[in-house]
């Protein structure tokens, strides 16, 4: 077990350096120079930008030292946001992230679970309807979409009612994640609806199930101690990696709800080529979902003994 | 849900106006990027820091030049003279003095800062030379005469040096403290000294900002507000439509798709042009089309700038673009377009098509090949690049590729040539026509174009060396006319911002320089 986790992180810190270098790269790939703004420089002044930034060094020694500074776990300091460190950035605002997409992964996780085994026990009667009707629009309608009619929903509301029942956006405190973690695990919860009803489809019509029936088992004890532990393996599978989507993918939701998490950082950055922040935020991102995966792989082993590897 | 609705402390709707604390709650786009004066180059950290600093001179609520940290000023040929009130102080309560000046403007030219405004000191004495490493910056020639005069010397005459003082690059910044911060300097709210109307008490980075009124400003009595917050920093449109409308917010841009809706609303909207001027640039280089004049007045003569304003803008306050200068440029006496009146003209299809076959023959074509519009990537940018592609399509014949790139590829693209036509446009960094006609001098590193012109030159050399107005305007006014007879651009179209303001807040500002919207005249209606 010990060597297999050991083996497992070995293979992830490759994996990692393997994303910093095609990112380091395919940043400097990309055309369009990180310290230009709308107004041109005189050449003076880029040539003192660049020596401040080390981007007068060729590229091969940018990434010696890039790489060296990696290792250090220093990511360097913002292009953009001129007297921030990225490691700072990373601190302050990924934790915004996380609480957000725990709050989203929890209810999806719950939601998906309930609603699949629902789907499944109920198949091709109305509760299955609607539930997967509601799933086909959870999955095909794009979160922006969801989050500006929420918001715009609780203006109304509060509107309607003359107190605020709920922020239409900022953050602080509980009531200010509510709305967006449903919207930010809507998408999620769908999907995971899904796999968990075929998942609990193919489990009912296996022979331990018709066993237990046989053996006169009541309905409510089949479904907690041999349906839903085995019908939920998949849905642990990709918990792992919704986690880390979640939190990255938070882009949108996070502008529209003005939340200060890291996504905004993340996708700002390319877009104003900001070269240590978006080094940074990938290469944090790209480590994060490394290590869920290997945890969730960790677990799956501990949930069922069968793939449990020698 | 009632119980949460409580721990958020929401129990009245309205609070983007609150009279009873005398605050204000407003969003801005984003984290202030960059909150040291000396370095900063965007407009929302000129925005914090117009609140919570001052130059020598500032700008009042007619936008017109008052005393700041400086109460009398000289400005000469070779030399300007400021001297500076007594009761100016940091927030500490240590007095502003000259050495601060001279410090924050050593700073700001020193190559080590590498400071992206530097060139906007090098009127100063010695400036471009210490930029370039030729010089040490103590030779700035910019001296403290004891702790209450500071003394400016010029190595070309600047008309309009009084407003740049008012501009954040011009900030004192204070050495010691400076020195205290270790490196940090502006990086949080307790690494910023401020000796303007407001001083920032909360700084949550990229979450929260709040500033508070500033008992040490020496004009504290005409500041009405104890407090700005700022707890919502976003750039999605409609987040900011819907706090307005949920009573959060004090003022927020109104998009032009959300007008409509905004009206309905019964919304207080009103319209600012932020001063800048946006025109079609030519790529003028070697082989490419657009060197060809016949060329560029054909596409001048098919093109209408108060079609593209009325029929495809369609949003209330943009004015058709005429000339290169803005209409609220100052001439000697009255404004430069009144003194020197944009060259009229009227689409001519005929004309257009008459040009189009002297370009033809001038470069011995049978058809033109198609022409790469390089354009932005914003829904108004589209919509205009289509207006060209069409309009040139069914005038002229000519085939246009549309070629939308963001931000950072166009420019990319600009500085690369890499265009025959590219969308584009200039927003001013001081009061007064230079400002936009040094773009198309030959060598202007914002030229993207590569026009180059001696008889343009000239003029410009005239504008720049001179301090008689009259002999300036006429420069300018020269300038105008080559731009136009030479099609060296076309011009689209002078943009204005919509925005919508909470009826109980009066007073708030919109320059085109310095902070924007300005807060610090703000009232708030008793009801």
């Amino acid at each position: 077990m010990w060597n297999y986790a050991l083996k497992r992180l070995i293979q992830g810190l490759i994996t990692v350096w393997f994303i910093a270098t095609a990112t380091f790269l395919a940043m400097h790939a990309v055309p369009g120079d990180p310290l230009s703004g709308a107004k041109a420089m005189t050449p003076e002044i880029q040539q003192n930008l660049e020596k401040k930034y080390g981007l007068d060094k060729p590229i091969g020694q940018q990434y010696l030292i890039y790489m060296k500074n990696l290792a250090q776990g220093d990511l360097g300091i913002s292009f953009t946001q001129k007297n921030r460190e990225v490691n700072d950035i990373i601190r302050e605002h990924f934790p915004v992230s996380a609480t957000l997409g725990i709050m989203a992964v929890v209810f999806a996780a719950l939601g998906g679970s309930l609603f699949g085994a629902l789907t499944a026990l109920y198949r091709n009667k109305w509760p299955d309807n609607v539930i997967m009707l509601a799933v086909i629009l959870g999955i095909s309608v794009p979160s922006f979409v969801f989050a500006a009619f929420s918001q715009l929903a609780i203006v109304k509301l509060n509107g309607l009612l003359g107190v605020s029942l709920l922020p239409v956006a900022g953050w602080g405190t509980i009531s200010h994640m509510l709305l967006p973690s449903l919207v930010l695990g809507l998408g999620t919860m769908a999907y995971l609806t899904r796999l968990m009803r075929s998942s609990m489809l193919e489990i009912l019509s296996s022979d331990y199930i018709r066993t237990a029936n046989a053996k006169g088992l009541p309905a409510t004890r089949i479904f907690a101690r041999h349906e839903m532990p085995n019908a939920i393996l998949p849905v642990v599978t990709v918990l792992g990696p919704a986690i880390a989507a979640i939190t990255t993918g938070g882009f949108v939701v996070e502008l529209v709800f003005a939340i200060p998490g890291l996504g905004r950082y993340f996708v700002q950055a390319v877009q104003q080529l900001d070269y240590t922040v978006i080094m940074g935020t990938t290469v944090f991102f790209g480590a994060f979902l490394v290590l869920m995966v290997i945890v969730v792989d960790l677990l799956y082993g501990f949930i069922d003994p069968r793939v449990r590897v020698s | 849900m009632a119980a949460l609705s409580m721990a958020a402390g929401g129990s009245d709707v309205k609070n983007g106006v609150d009279p009873a604390s005398k605050t204000i709650t407003i969003s801005i786009e984003q984290e202030p990027p960059n909150l040291d004066g000396s370095l900063t180059a965007d407009t929302i950290s000129g925005f914090v820091l117009g609140h919570v600093m001052e130059g020598l001179l500032r700008l009042d609520q007619n936008n017109q030049l008052a005393p700041g940290v400086a109460e009398k000023w000289e400005i000469g040929e070779t030399e300007a003279t400021f001297w500076l009130r007594k009761d100016a102080r940091w927030n500490d309560g240590k007095p502003v003095t000259a050495h601060d000046f001279v410090f924050a403007w050593r700073r700001t030219v020193d190559p080590a800062s590498a400071s992206e405004y530097a060139n906007i000191m090098s009127p100063i004495r010695n400036a471009d030379e210490i930029n370039t490493g030729k010089m040490p910056v103590s030779s700035l020639g910019v001296e403290a005469i004891g702790d209450r005069i500071l003394k400016v010397h010029f190595v070309k005459p600047v008309p309009y040096f009084a407003q740049l003082t008012a501009f954040n690059v011009f900030f004192p910044i204070r050495e010691d403290f400076f020195k205290s911060t270790n490196g940090r300097y502006a990086s949080g709210a307790e690494t910023l000294a401020y000796n303007g109307p407001f001083k920032i008490t909360k700084w949550v980075h990229g979450a929260h900002l709040t500033m508070q009124k500033n008992e040490q400003y020496w004009g504290r009595d005409r500041i009405k507000i104890n407090t700005i917050d700022i707890p919502y920093f976003t750039t999605d449109p409609s987040a900011r439509i819907n706090l307005f409308r949920d009573g959060k917010i004090a003022l927020t841009p109104v998009a032009q798709e959300n007008l409509e809706e905004a009206q309905m609303l019964g919304w207080n909207i009103k319209s600012f042009r932020d001063g800048g001027v946006f025109y079609v640039e030519f790529n003028h280089r070697e082989g490419r089309i657009g060197g060809n004049k016949n060329f560029r007045k054909a596409i001048q003569y098919a093109l209408s700038s108060s079609v593209e304003v009325n029929k495809v803008i369609k949003v209330p306050g943009y004015l058709p673009g005429k000339s290169l200068f803005p209409v609220w440029l100052d001439g000697v006496d009255d404004k430069l377009r009144k003194e020197y009146p944009a060259p009229e003209y009227t689409p001519d299809t005929a004309k257009a098509r008459e040009y189009l076959e002297l370009a033809k023959k001038d470069l011995g074509l049978k058809t033109i090949p198609p022409i790469m519009l390089l354009s932005g990537d914003t829904p108004l940018s589209n919509r205009i690049a289509e207006y060209y592609q069409d309009t040139l399509k069914r005038q002229l014949g000519l085939d246009v590729r549309i070629d939308s790139q963001i931000f950072k590829q166009r420019l990319a693209k600009m500085l690369a040539g890499e265009f025959d036509i590219v969308m584009t446009g200039w927003g001013p960094d001081y009061a007064d026509p230079l400002t936009f006609g040094d773009l198309f001098m030959t060598g202007n590193v914002n030229n993207r174009g590569h026009y180059s012109n001696p008889a343009y030159d000239r003029q410009l050399k005239i504008a720049q060396n001179s301090n008689n107005p009259a002999e300036r305007m006429a420069a300018f006014g020269a300038i105008q006319k080559i731009v136009f007879d030479e099609a060296v651009i076309l011009p689209e179209y002078e943009r204005a911002l919509l925005y919508a303001v909470d009826p109980e807040m009066k007073g708030v500002v919109r320059r085109v320089f310095g902070a924007d919207p300005d807060y610090s005249y703000v009232t708030i209606a008793e009801d």
